[in-house]
This record gives structure tokens, sequence and C-alpha cells, in this order.
């Protein structure tokens, strides 16, 4: 088909001269990758954890404001979100933090604008498994922690959580393997991650084949590396004597 | 020191307690039996505030809990709860088990904690299982754990809602032989059970209901000798033959 294989290009110093190498560039990118995926998971867990407590907590107000911010941040397209936050959010609040938010570096800028977009995009699925996970308990481990007198967050916090994250483990192993590709969605805001790095190999080398398949075996690498991890934790919050988790 | 006035209770519009009155007294170990869906769990988890009744009132020690400044987590700390399908928390150890309420809810310190829960463990002969988990054991071992982890709370009234009903036939008994060595020492107990040789056995009173009435409330020989309702006398013929 005529394309010139050339595998060397990769160890070629850039063109922009900066002393790194193209692979210099990828093993950046994916460094950067693996931080936002690892910081954006984080963060859902935290917001989905809070608004999934919120969920399951026995009440009206508690339950609707959790469910306000499911139907927010999981029926608008990722990318829109990812716009909303880099674009609106610094001009709709107060005009300080908004001056403070764009005098930042714009690297940093962008990375932290893309750990809040996947982190609370995530963060809502992950409310909707820990709502599952707590209401898949059976009813009378509610009832015997309250009646040994456990007040409702320290029956929330010693008693449900607990069984709750074992359960969901399977599901959060998935949604932070989603995350560390759906933080390509990032380049898009200009952050130079694995696959922002990919396109600007291609244009300075105007090698395609070689930048992308090294690129996919990074993120299969990175993949790889978070099931690991998660099988890591699964097996070191396992219980004697019961199946799986 | 529990007692129950004119309680009743609806589901929507179904109407699952009427007007129920009983009372016991301290040390008095009292049976409710009747046929299923007769309310007698709905009537024993009211005493704790586990479920809300529309009508009445319920004291414990001549408080009512309806008082504004009742704190329910602090009312049912003082009123232990044994549950059919015992509700070990599996993601604790037995000893875990017995030492999370009391220090999360009456902050013992973990020495202290984890001495009262071994001597529990001990009285319910379960020492050598501290280590192990609820799905480790079997559902005699688990009840007993259970019953073991309601009294390291130091309950002043020990409720019981169908203690040995899940439970194989061949540890049925040896779950009872703890309730009736708690009753022996003079607990207060208010057990729901279809278990009537241990009713006989340790019942001061017996309570009979059917249908979310109370149709009968008598001593325990009375009762089983010469039950006055028919439904009781009904209720007795089949279970007994």
């Amino acid at each position: 088909m005529g394309y010139n294989w050339n595998w060397g290009v990769l160890l070629q110093p850039v063109a922009t001269g900066e002393g790194a190498t193209y692979l210099g560039w990828i093993l950046h990118g994916l460094l950067l990758t693996a931080a936002l995926t690892l910081a954006a998971w984080l963060l859902a867990l935290l917001v989905g954890t809070a608004f999934g407590i919120l969920r399951a907590w026995p009440s009206r107000l508690c339950d609707a404001i959790g469910a306000t911010y499911v139907s927010l941040f999981r029926n608008v397209p990722l990318i829109v979100q990812f716009f909303i936050w880099f674009f609106v959010v610094p001009e709709v609040l107060p005009t300080a933090i908004g001056d403070w938010i764009k005098s930042i570096t714009p690297s940093t800028q962008v990375f932290v604008v893309s750990v809040l977009a996947l982190g609370f995009f995530t963060g809502a699925r992950i409310c909707e498994q820990v709502r599952a996970g707590i209401a898949a308990l059976p009813p009378g481990q509610l009832q015997a922690a309250q009646a040994l007198g456990f007040r409702l967050p320290q029956t929330f916090r010693h008693i449900l959580l607990p069984q709750c994250f074992r359960r969901i483990l399977p599901p959060l192993t998935s949604e932070f393997l989603i995350i560390s590709k759906n933080s390509a969605v990032a380049s898009t805001i200009g952050l130079l991650e694995l696959s922002g790095q990919a396109r600007q190999l291609v244009d300075f080398t105007a090698q395609p084949y070689e930048s992308f398949i090294v690129v996919t075996l990074a993120y299969i690498g990175l993949n790889i590396v978070i099931l690991r991890l998660m099988e890591w934790i699964q097996r070191r919050i396992r219980l004697p004597g019961m199946m799986g988790a | 020191m529990i007692a129950l006035k004119n309680v009743s209770k609806w589901y929507e519009d179904f109407q699952a307690l009427h007007d129920c009155s009983v009372a016991v007294e301290k040390g008095e170990v009292v049976i409710f039996c009747g046929p299923s869906g007769s309310g007698k769990s709905t009537l024993i988890k009211l005493i704790n505030g586990l479920e809300d009744f529309q009508k009445g009132d319920i004291l414990f020690k001549g408080k009512s809990i309806r008082d504004r400044d009742v704190r329910l987590p602090e009312w049912r700390r003082r009123i232990g709860m044994v549950f059919q399908h015992f509700e070990l928390f599996p993601h604790l150890s037995v000893l875990g088990n017995l030492t999370i309420a009391q220090q999360k809810v009456l902050k013992r310190d973990a020495a202290e904690a984890e001495h009262k829960a071994m001597a529990l463990l001990d009285r319910v002969g379960l020492r050598a299982h501290a280590g192990k988990y609820p799905s480790q054991l079997s559902g005699g071992q688990q009840q007993r754990v259970a019953i073991a982890r309601s009294l390291s709370m130091d309950p002043e009234v020990m409720l019981f809602d169908e203690p040995t009903s899940a439970l194989d036939p061949e540890m049925i008994s040896e779950v009872l032989a703890v309730m009736v060595e708690l009753a022996q020492e003079g607990m207060t107990m208010l057990c729901v059970t279809h278990e009537m040789g241990f009713a006989r056995q340790v019942a001061d009173r017996v309570v009979f209901m059917d249908a979310g009435t109370i149709v009968e409330t008598a001593g325990a020989e009375a009762f089983f000798s010469a039950p006055q309702s028919d439904r009781a006398r009904d209720f007795l013929g089949r279970l007994l033959l």
C-alpha cells in the first residue's frame, strides 16, 4: 500500500528542539493520562459516594438532591461537560474566582478542569452503584445496627458502606477502566495526554500508524495495571468463607 | 418496665394491630405466640422503634417513646434485640461483631470491649470462634453470637423475634439453652416464638395474638393447660398434636 514504515522515528529528537524524543512525548502523555485517570477516579469515588449516600438516606429531600445530580451529569455528553467546565464555569463564578482561574498556568488549568469533568461525570454513575449496593443489602442489617443504638451516620459508615463497597468493587473497577479511556476527551480542550500526544506525533512525523500503534499499546498497558491493582484490592478485602468479593 | 397501651398500627388502609395492651414487669419472661401474620413481630419491633405506630403509647420505665426528648438510638441501646435471621455483620469477625457497637455507641475502649466480648462468647460457648467470620459458623452458632452481641450493650430488656424459626431442628436446642439461662438469670424478656416447649419452661406469661389483636394474656401454666379462647385452644391443639 505504499506506506513507509519507520519505527526509528520514535527515537528521533523532536522537531521543536526541546531535547526530547517522540517516544518521550508519548511517555509524558502516558504519565499525564495515568495521573488524570487516578485523580478523576478518586474524585468520582468521593462525589459518587457522597451523592450515593444521599440517595440511600431515608429522606425524600436527600434522595431528590442525589437524583438531580445524577440526571444532570448522566444525561449530558461527556465532551459537552468538558466544554462547560472549561468555558462556562469560570464565567458564571464570581469575577474574583473566575479571574484567579484564568490566571493559573494553562496546562494546570486544563488538567484540573479535566479532573473535574471526568470526576463528576463518572461520579454520577458511581452514585447509582453505591445506591444500588446499599439497597441490595438485607434490610435487617440496618435494623440490627439501629437496634444496637447506632445513629444513622454511624450505621452507614460502619455497617452499610463497608458491605456495599465489597459488593460493588467489580463495577467500580469498570469505572476505573472507563475513565482511563474517557480521559482522551481531555485532548479536545488542549491537554496533551496520551491521545493528544498521538495526534501531535502524526502532525510532526507523518507516521500515523507507528504513533497510534504505540499509543494503543500504552492504553492497553495502563488498563492492565489498573486491572491488577483492583484485583489486588479485591483479594485484600475478601472475607473468609465467602465467594468472590 | 415495658408497657404498651392501646397500640394500633396501620399499613396504609390495612390495620395490622388493634388496640394492643401489654405490661411487662422487670424480670418477667413473656412469650408472644399465635398464627403467622398475627402481628407478633410487628408488635415487638414497635418497642424499640424499628416500626412506628399511629395510635396508643409505648412506655419504657415510665417514659413514653413519643416524648420529645427521647433519642431513639439511646432508647434502642438499652433494649436488646435478636432477629430471626441473626443479622450478624458479615464483614466483621465474631469478635468485631461484639465489639463494634460497644466502641462506637458506648465509647468503650478496645481492651474493655474485647474483654466483655470474650466473656460473653464464653457464656454462649463460642470463645474458640472469636476470630471467625459469621459465614463460617452454623446457624445456631450465628444466633448465639447475635445474642451475645445484643448482651454486649448491657440491655435492660431483651426482645426476641422468632429467634429459632430460621434454624435447622438440631440447632434449635443450643439457642434455646442460651435463652433459658438468660431467663433464669432474671433478664426481662419478650419473645416471639413457636417453641411451645421452651415457652412452657421459661414463660411467666403468654400473650396469644390473632389477626392483629391480643386475644388472650394468661399465666404460662394456665394458658397451656386451660386456654380461655377458642382460637388459642384451636392454635394449641394444632401445634401440640
